[in-house]
């Protein structure tokens, strides 16, 4: 292995997923560089998805390996894989529909914090404190992404731009270094979309990395710092954007060039 | 003008109100053997103590079903786990009889172990596949308990266990008639009021565990596992707690399940028993404390009640219709068809939760620190 390259804060190398006779996954690597947004994308089925699992323990790899801030996380469960700092959304919104909107970035603290069930039953003075900061954090973070005025809502009852919105929240209620976003504009009109961007920046400037699966290519061009194109579970290209956008291989994945 | 609705809340809101409601309750509770004992006889005394007998085995189901939605149909054997921990413990079968205040907590403690171990192998089993696998295992304990007398006599096989030690306290017996304040105390006053006592130790650490990081973390993974684990919650652990600690209170109802009746065998301990104790938590309303306690008290009290349906057509007819003991469970099933048909999420769900906690999320927002204050 070559010595650790500290800018390097995600190493995918060569990963494979096999789903029966589907090539879901083939030999994908990836290099993901502190404080960047990094875009992937690709046609539909191309396996972006399916990194993510593989990348957040959902899966596990048929082949090669994520090395996370000098930490291999393969065969890790997913939890594990949270506590090493990666937290993701889902591109079919997974959300706690029975809890609160502040609850459900309250249970993103969970790997953060450490009550247990004397704890929970005695309540003394530190699960007390723990449990205060759980709220207020929670809080802060509805806040910060532009909902707080929904703490108290069902997470099923909110609009769909704000479930988009607070699952980020949660993501980011377990202090990850890397957000993993599926899709988070799908669904979502301009001006959406437009405060998304702002959003996304924001987290960055913030000094979260952030890996992006993305079918808005405005927003890709706009946001990314570097993008990878997948295509039937292959790495097709990766660059700065502009380039990814003018390769070849990239305008006939995408039928006729829908990018150009 | 408010409306009623609106009253009802801003009474519900005020604390003197609510105090005085709380303090109604409790001389309730206490009063309740004498009031029921003077109007429907001893009996119903003993009926009263089944009641809080089964809150105690609805709440700790309802950890299992309604907090974590983890469909248990076998959870009656943890009922039966920890009452015959406490009849081989403390009877003339082994000769063993230790004292009741080691018994219910090593009772607890040795149901929780098996709520583990029949949790273990289930971990990866969701909905229906675990439904049917957990109904294997409450039959499994059964079939132990009753085959378990050859070729070492441990439970005494389909004869059960009798002359179990009653609960005693120190010198204090609860099998005795004291007396108080020139007030007499039978023996089922004294269960009562010790199944009262733990039945709100029960409602208290269940209210405590709704409402803290592991209540959330069990919730999560019923709304959606896959997006929990992904959240950052060690699923394996959290179920497996939920299933320790359902055990634990159904060990505990055990134990004085036993104490209580001085005998025990492997019939009280069927199916039906843990379809019963799902009804009680469904009934009322999934992962809502108030109203699995509503359920609970519905669920025993009218099988019992309709036991006067004889009597009641006799006097409304003049001679019996129909057999009261067809009857009987005929009215029951429809009594349950109707409620599900009618509030399919339950007759008390819990739909005030979340207004209870706007007023939380105020509180945290105008950075009172502590989020308990807002609920004393
Ligand atoms: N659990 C699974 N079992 C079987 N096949 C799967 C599974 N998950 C994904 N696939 C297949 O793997 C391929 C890649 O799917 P994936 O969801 O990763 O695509 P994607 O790039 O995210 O597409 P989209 O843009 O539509 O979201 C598809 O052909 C899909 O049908
Ligand atoms: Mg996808």
């Amino acid at each position: 292995m070559p010595p650790a390259d500290p800018s390097v804060l995600l190493e995918a190398g060569a990963i494979s997923k096999r789903f029966g006779g589907l090539t879901a996954l083939a030999e994908v690597s990836l290099t993901v560089k502190r404080g960047e947004i990094f875009g992937l994308i690709g046609p539909n089925g191309a396996g972006k998805t399916t990194l993510f699992n593989a990348l957040t323990g959902l899966y596990r790899p048929d082949g090669g390996e994520f090395v996370f801030d000098g930490v291999r996380l393969t065969g890790m469960k997913p939890h594990r894989v949270v506590e090493c700092g990666i937290a993701r959304t889902f591109q079919n919104i997974r959300l706690f529909a029975e809890m609160s909107a502040l609850e459900n970035v309250m249970v993103g603290r969970h790997v953060r914090t450490r009550a247990g069930v004397f704890g929970a039953v005695v309540r003394d003075a530190a699960t007390r404190a723990e449990e205060a900061a759980i709220a207020s954090r929670a809080y802060a973070l509805l806040d910060y992404v532009g909902i707080a005025r929904r703490a108290a809502e069902l997470a099923r009852e909110l609009p769909y731009g704000d479930q988009r919105r607070l699952e980020i929240a949660r993501a980011l209620a377990t202090d990850p270094q890397l957000l993993a976003l599926d899709e988070p504009a799908a669904g979502m009109n301009a001006t959406e979309t437009a405060e998304l961007k702002r959003l996304l920046e924001r987290i960055r400037g913030d000094g979260v990395t952030l890996l992006l699966i993305e079918h808005d290519v405005k927003l890709v061009m706009g946001l990314c710092d570097r993008v990878a194109v997948l295509d039937y579970g292959r790495k097709i290209a990766e660059g700065l954007p502009f380039e990814v956008q003018r390769d070849p291989a990239v305008i006939e994945a995408y039928l006729g060039g829908a990018l150009a | 003008m408010p409306s009623l609705l609106d009253r009802w809340q801003q009474l519900k809101r005020d604390r003197r109100v609510v105090w005085a409601a709380y303090i109604a309750l409790a001389l309730l509770l206490v009063a309740l053997p004498f009031v029921t004992d003077w109007a429907f006889g001893r009996t119903w005394v003993r009926i009263a103590a089944f009641v809080l007998l089964y809150v105690m085995l609805a709440l700790g189901l309802n950890i299992v079903v309604g907090y974590a939605g983890l469909l248990d149909l076998g959870y009656v054997a943890f009922f039966a786990v920890g009452a015959y921990f406490y009849a081989l413990l403390a009877s003339p079968h082994f000769d063993v009889h230790l004292p009741f205040w080691l018994l219910l907590p090593l009772g607890a403690a040795f149901a929780c172990v098996f709520g583990v171990l029949l949790g273990a192998p289930t971990l990866r089993l969701r909905g229906d596949y675990l439904a049917i696998v957990t109904l294997g295992f409450g039959e499994i304990i059964r079939i132990f308990l009753v085959n378990l007398n050859a070729p070492v006599n441990i439970t005494n096989g389909p004869q059960g266990i009798n002359l179990i030690d009653p609960v005693r306290l120190g010198d204090f017996s609860l099998a005795q008639t004291h007396s108080l304040l020139g007030a007499s105390f039978p023996a089922v006053y004294n269960y009562y009021y010790l199944f009262l006592v733990l039945t709100l130790a029960v409602v208290f650490v269940s209210l405590r565990l709704e409402d803290s990081r592991i209540g959330r973390a069990w919730v999560a993974i019923r709304e959606d596992e896959v997006a929990a684990a992904a959240t950052g919650i060690n699923t394996r652990n959290v179920k497996l707690l939920a299933f320790a600690m359902g055990a634990s209170f159904g060990g505990v109802s055990g134990g004085l399940f036993s104490g209580f009746q001085g005998f025990v065998s492997p019939e009280s301990f069927t199916i039906i028993e843990s379809v019963m104790i799902l009804c009680m938590v469904v009934l009322g309303g999934m992962g809502h404390i108030p109203g699995v306690i509503l359920g609970t008290v519905l669920l025993v009290v009218l099988p019992e009640a309709l036991r006067h349906l004889g009597p009641w057509q006799q006097a409304l007819f003049g001679r019996v219709l129909a057999d009261p003991a067809d009857l009987r469970l005929l009215v029951f099933g429809l009594a349950l068809i109707l409620v599900m048909m009618l509030r399919p999420s339950g007759l008390w769900p819990s739909s005030t939760r979340r207004r209870e906690f706007a007023a939380k999320g105020e509180e945290a927002r105008h950075g009172k620190q502590s989020v308990y204050d807002a609920a004393r």
